[in-house]
This record gives structure tokens, C-alpha cells and sequence, in this order.
């Protein structure tokens, strides 16, 4: 490594922050969660999961949290995605794909609009909701 | 390629000598094992602080906190978290936490905490410096060597308020002046990592989570100052803190950053690492230089001061590690930003060890004014098995004890030398009702006797004379004279001394016989420890009338002082009994009589 001028050190800085703020979890408003119990996996959660990420990656969106959780309880729409963000209401996509999850962030995170033949029902939150809570 | 999920593991001396080594081998195999190589990248930071409950592990960006992880949890981490998404609940702090609320903002110790010194610590690999740059990292040097005259950093950092973390408080800015103003010439610019306090680890763990903070400080120092070279001066008992400033300093001269004409401007800086043989004296400043001039570690009179006449005669400033990780912040957010954080007097906050008898110890950080009733009942979760809390020692054994009601008195320097203690470097060990005043203070009293470098009578005769008239107190054999001598002989110790070492030395005697007089006249004259430490104090017997002889007491007994049939009483021979308390330990039916 050569010795660096003032621009290559706010170049490499400029460039590793990037890296840094997709771990960072404060700066995100916005969530995307993908169902990963069995169901889940077996119907292609970990496709639509990575397919998520890159898709974010590709685009330069840093404020979205993606993360995964276990079975949501609609296992016969796996793979469910659960999108959470500030300025619309949370909703429950049945059946995506990894298609499906680059259009979730082209269409939903992006143009805020919903994507209409993928939405799927709350399970009602006395299933959802742990006992006491 | 990108990483698509973190897992931090902490990687402070506390973690890593509790399995954390080879917890993250077997994370990084797990990962490796589970084909998730190219998506989840394995991080070993710095410290978290939360000792008491380490190794800790965290998995980002989901921010779940895993606490007392062992390297067998690895496996399961990786393939039900990782793989399923399903947090394990059983590592979580709170075992019944929801399942949404798995981060570190469920647990009160991070609450009231305020990160600037440890902004980095357990947030980025030490070993890289690109995640240091990453987080803003010798963007506050660009701005000195660009932007600002020497003149500029020192203002800024003047009017900041920031006073030394090294113990006396002095302002930094103006020490920095003081050196600036020599003629120029040949500088130095150290860094005292000499941390010797008992149950101190504060910039041990600043060093060992962010060594390039304090690379980068003291760059910007010797910009302000006119030096070209730097010393840190660190204990040799700290490898793993050494292991990394070492690798920060091969890594920061790669990228230019030390050298020659750094970042292509027309100053030049270097570092080198002096390694200290573990002397407590080292750590005043005089004695500190004389030590890196190849001396035996020994204090001079000040004046000179080292800003004037310092390493090898030339003007020197010397700081301590954790004032320095506050200047790049400085620079960066401002003195108007910084010198809102605090009380009037003292700016910023304030790093702690949390040690003793309290449930969360750990490495904290809380702004200057933070009472001393939630750092330890709030962030430290208050007092070992509902202990009543007795006394808390600030400054190590330099410092005083501050009894319970001074608790809600906000912590700042001028505070605390009010109550008789000092803000020291920031070792903060409580006590609870079983820790005997006296036989504290004899610890402390034993530690500065055998650290003091002899080279003054105040120090050398006098804390030997106040150690053994503590011991005589301790054994029972004190008189009430004795604590009018201990006054005088502290009094002309703080003093006459000619250092820190022992200008300080007698601060445990005089607080302790400020607030805990009760106590030394119960030794003296009642010959009781009521927390049954010192054992010549204390006597046995068993009560006949609970006594179901059970033979308990007799078996465990060392020197076979009890005697007794099966089933019938038994009797201590207060004659052979050595009192080593197994007896009352072991005796189930609270037979057992101590007083």
C-alpha cells in the first residue's frame, strides 16, 4: 500500500463507510424481515433473502434493516416477508421469490406503492403474540 | 462481494482469557462449516464493557446481544440464528426478553452511558485500520494539518474545558501551551499508558479497542505542540494492548499517516512504544520520562515542569490515554459540542472499571456529573446478592472512600477532592457491609508501601509507620493514640512528599478515618470487626442449644479443634482454634456463634 494523499484517504473513507453503516443497526428506519423457519427455508427464504441484500447493495440504500426471523405463521405462503417502514402501513408479502423480493424493494421501499397480488393476511395476534405480552 | 450479517465478538482481555480465543475459532469454523463464508463476515472488536457477563457476541445488523457465550454456542449460533433466523433466546440477557427486543436497549447497563472516548470500542476490529478511517477516523488530523494553525488546536481544545484523565485534572489545552510557547526546536509528544491502579483497566481497554484514536491524538498533539516524535509509554503486563498499537503503528505508516510528510504535508511525525516494567510510580509523569531515558523510574522536584524541560531536557507534554481519545472528537464535533456534556467545572465524561462487590463489573463511560447512586445501582445493578453497599473507592489507592451519603453527589474533579477522594484515572471499586474498613485501608496502605520508590522520607518512613500501625489495629493491639499519629503523619505525607505517589498515598487513611471513625474505635477499643475480617478479633463457640451434633464442624475443621460425641453438642478449644471460619461456613443449623 502506498502512502496516501488527502484525496486517496477521503476516497478510502468514503468507501469503507459503506461497508461499516450495513452493520451499523442505528441508522435504519425502515425493515424488511424474511421468515426463515423450515417452511421458510425449504421454499426459498435464503434465495429471497440474499436477492433482498443485493438488491439494496446494488442501489445504494442504507437505511433499510434486512433481518430474519423464524415461521410467521403463514407457512402456506412461504416465503414471507414482512416490510416495516416509517410512512406506510406494515405488511406481510406471501410467496416471494427472489423476483418478488427485488420488486419489494423497487416497488415498495422505493416507489411506496404496494405490491397488490402478494399481500397476505395477519395472522390474528393472539397466534402471533407470545402469552402475556 | 458483500457481507450480508455480522458477528462481533468482543475481543477485550476480560473476554478473551474467559474462552473468547477460542470462541471466535469456532465461530469463524462454524461459518466455514455452514458455507456462509462469502455472507457473514466474523469481526473480533474491543471491549463492550460488559465484562461481568462476557464473552459477549453480537450479531449485526439485527443487533442481538449474546452474553456469557461459550465456544460450544458457536454451532448453535450460526445454524439456528444465522442459518434460521431464530434468536437463541437461552444466551440473551434477559432470558423472557421478546423476541423483538433482543439489542442492548432491554439491558440498563448501557442506558445512561455516553460513548466518546469508547465511540469505537466493540464497534469496529482493532486490527484494521480502514474500519477505523471507516468511523471518521484521521479526518480530525486532516483538519488540523489543512485546516487549522497549531495555534488553532490548542484554542479548540482549551476551550473545549477538557481537563488530563490521568488523576490531577490539569487543563489540557494549556499544558499543551505551555510547550507550544518553548522556543522550537526539539519536542516530544508522550502518551502515559502506565495504568497501575489496582482494578483499573480503562485505557488498557481503550488501547486494546481503539489503538488508532490514540495514534491519531497524538499526531495532532505534536502538530499543536511542534514535536516530530512520540513515546507511548505501556506496562509490558499488557501484551494484547501492546500486540495492537503495534500493528495500528505498521499499518498508520503504510498508509502515510505517520512518517514522513504525512497525508503530503510538510509535517512529519513518528511513534515509538516504550514498554514500562510495571512500576506504580512510573505512571508520575517525572518519573515516567526518567524511565524512557533508560533511568531507574524515580520523580524529580517540579519545577522545571516537562512542558518546559522534559525527555532528555527538551519540552514535553505528557497525556494520559484516555484524554488524548478525546481529541480527535474534539476537533471533529467542536469545543462548543463537547463543553455541553458535563457539570461547570468538568467537561466530557468520564471512563470507569467498575469493580468490587457489584453485580454488573465492567467498563463504562457516563458524562462528567453522573452520581455515583446510578453508576452503581443503575448502569452497575447494584450491590452482590442485596449486599448493603458500605463505602466506594475512587482513584484506587491513591483515592478516598466515600460512604453512603455522598452517593447522590454528582461525580466531578472538584467534587470528590470536596468529599476527600480523587477522580484518579477512574478505578471504581465498591464495598459492601462484609469488607472491613481498616483492613481495606491496610490493602491500599500495603500496595503504595510497596510501590514507593524510597527516593523521600515523607513517603518512604511514613507510609511504612501508617501501615504498621494499621496492621496493630487490625490484630487488635491498637490504642486510641494511634489515630491522632495516623492524622499527623497523612497530614505531613500529603504535604512534604515530593510526588503524586506520596502526596496521595495517605488519602485512603484520612477518608476512612473521616467516615468511618465508628469502625477503628470498635477495633481499638471494643476489639470487634463487625464484618469479620480480622481474624484476631474474632472468636467462636458453638450454642449448646442448637447444636444437634452432627459432626459437621468437627470434620472440616484444619487443626481439629472441635470435639464432640455423635449427636451431643459439641465445643470449640478456643485455645487450638486458628479461626478460619470453615465451621460457621459449613454448620447448617447456624450453631456456629461468631462475635
Amino acid at each position: 500500500m502506498a502512502k496516501l494523499t488527502l484525496d486517496d484517504l477521503r476516497k478510502l473513507r468514503e468507501e469503507k463507510q459503506k461497508l461499516l453503516e450495513k452493520r451499523d443497526p442505528s441508522n435504519k428506519d425502515a425493515q424488511i424481515i424474511v421468515g426463515m423457519g423450515t417452511c421458510g427455508i425449504a421454499a426459498g427464504a435464503k434465495d429471497t433473502f440474499n436477492a433482498i441484500i443485493d438488491e439494496l447493495d446494488a442501489r445504494g440504500i442504507t437505511h433499510v434493516l434486512v433481518r430474519q426471523t423464524g415461521c410467521m405463521g403463514s407457512c402456506h405462503s412461504e416465503p414471507t416477508v414482512e416490510v416495516v417502514t416509517p410512512d406506510m402501513p406494515s405488511v406481510i408479502y406471501g410467496k416471494v421469490d427472489s423476483g418478488t423480493g427485488k420488486r419489494i424493494v423497487d416497488e415498495h421501499i422505493v416507489n411506496k406503492h404496494m405490491i397488490d397480488n402478494h399481500i397476505c393476511d395477519k395472522p390474528s395476534m393472539d397466534i402471533v403474540s407470545e402469552p402475556g405480552k | 462481494m458483500a457481507y450480508k450479517q455480522y458477528i462481533l465478538v468482543c475481543g477485550g482481555t476480560a473476554c478473551e482469557s474467559n474462552q473468547g480465543i477460542a470462541l471466535f475459532a469456532a465461530l469463524k469454523k462454524a461459518v466455514e462449516e455452514n458455507g456462509l463464508v462469502n455472507d457473514v463476515q466474523v469481526v473480533r472488536t474491543g471491549c463492550l464493557g460488559f465484562c461481568e457477563k462476557g464473552p459477549i457476541v453480537k450479531i449485526l445488523p439485527q443487533d442481538t446481544f449474546y452474553v456469557e457465550v461459550k465456544p460450544e454456542d458457536a454451532e448453535v449460533i450460526v445454524k439456528e440464528h444465522l442459518v434460521k433466523g431464530r434468536v437463541v433466546s437461552r444466551l440473551l440477557y434477559d432470558k423472557n426478553q421478546s423476541k423483538r427486543n433482543v439489542g442492548i436497549e432491554g439491558i440498563d447497563f448501557y442506558q445512561k452511558q455516553f460513548r466518546i472516548v469508547l465511540r469505537n470500542c466493540g464497534v469496529i476490529d482493532p486490527d484494521k485500520i480502514d474500519e477505523y478511517i471507516a468511523r471518521d477516523g484521521y479526518k480530525a488530523l486532516e483538519k488540523a494539518l489543512f485546516e487549522m494553525k497549531p495555534r488553532d488546536v490548542i484554542d479548540e481544545i482549551s476551550k473545549s474545558g477538557l481537563r488530563g484523565r490521568g488523576g490531577a485534572g490539569f487543563p489540557t489545552g494549556k499544558k499543551w501551551e505551555f510547550a507550544a510557547v518553548q522556543p522550537a526546536g526539539q519536542k516530544y509528544m508522550v502518551c502515559n499508558a502506565d495504568e497501575g491502579d489496582p482494578g483499573a483497566y480503562m485505557d488498557r481497554s481503550t488501547l486494546e479497542g481503539d489503538p488508532h484514536s490514540i495514534l491519531e491524538a497524538m499526531t495532532i498533539a505534536g502538530y499543536a505542540i511542534g514535536a516530530d516524535t512520540g513515546f507511548i509509554y505501556i506496562r509490558a503486563e499488557y501484551p494484547l494492548a501492546i500486540q495492537r498499537l503495534e500493528t495500528a503503528i505498521k499499518q498508520a505508516r503504510e498508509y502515510g499517516l505517520l512518517g514522513k510528510n504525512i497525508l503530503g504535508s510538510d509535517f512529519s511525525f513518528d511513534i515509538e512504544i516504550r514498554l514500562g516494567a510495571g512500576a506504580f510510580v512510573c505512571g508520575e509523569e517525572t518519573a515516567l520520562l526518567a524511565s524512557i531515558e533508560g533511568n531507574r523510574g524515580m520523580p524529580s522536584p517540579r519545577p522545571p515542569f516537562p512542558a518546559v524541560k522534559g525527555l532528555w531536557g527538551r519540552p514535553t507534554v505528557i497525556n494520559n490515554v484516555e484524554t488524548l481519545a478525546n481529541i480527535p472528537v474534539i476537533l471533529l464535533k467542536g469545543n462548543l459540542w463537547f463543553s455541553k456534556i458535563g457539570t461547570a467545572s468538568s467537561k466530557g465524561t468520564k471512563v470507569f472499571a467498575l469493580t468490587g462487590k457489584i453485580n454488573n463489573s465492567g467498563l463504562i463511560e457516563v458524562p462528567m456529573g453522573t452520581t455515583l447512586r446510578e453508576i452503581i445501582f443503575d448502569i452497575g445493578g447494584g450491590i452482590r446478592d442485596g449486599k448493603a453497599f458500605k463505602a466506594a473507592q475512587t482513584g484506587g489507592p491513591s483515592g478516598g472512600m466515600i460512604p453512603p451519603q455522598f452517593l447522590d453527589t454528582p461525580i466531578d474533579y472538584e467534587n470528590l477532592s470536596k468529599i476527600g477522594s480523587i477522580m484518579g484515572s477512574g478505578g471504581l471499586i465498591v464495598m459492601d457491609e462484609d469488607d472491613c474498613i481498616p483492613d481495606v485501608t491496610k490493602f491500599y496502605l500495603d500496595f503504595t508501601v510497596d510501590e514507593s520508590c524510597g527516593k523521600c522520607a515523607p513517603c518512604r518512613i511514613g507510609g511504612r509507620k501508617l501501615l504498621n500501625y494499621l496492621a496493630r489495629i487490625c490484630n487488635g493491639e491498637g490504642a486510641l493514640e494511634d489515630i491522632d499519629q495516623m492524622l499527623a503523619i497523612s497530614e505531613a505525607m500529603s504535604r512534604a512528599s515530593l510526588c503524586g505517589l506520596g502526596q496521595t498515598a495517605s488519602n485512603p487513611v484520612q477518608s476512612s478515618l473521616r467516615y468511618f471513625m465508628d469502625e477503628y474505635k470498635e477495633h481499638i477499643v471494643d476489639k470487634k470487626c463487625r464484618a469479620g475480617k480480622c481474624k484476631n478479633l474474632l472468636s467462636y463457640n458453638i450454642n449448646t442449644e442448637k447444636c444437634v451434633g452432627c459432626t459437621a464442624c468437627a470434620r472440616v475443621c484444619p487443626v481439629n479443634a472441635i470435639a464432640g460425641e455423635r449427636k451431643q453438642p459439641h465445643v470449640i478449644d478456643a485455645a487450638k482454634c486458628i479461626k478460619c471460619g470453615q465451621c460457621f461456613e459449613v454448620c447448617k443449623f447456624n450453631a456456629v456463634n461468631r462475635s
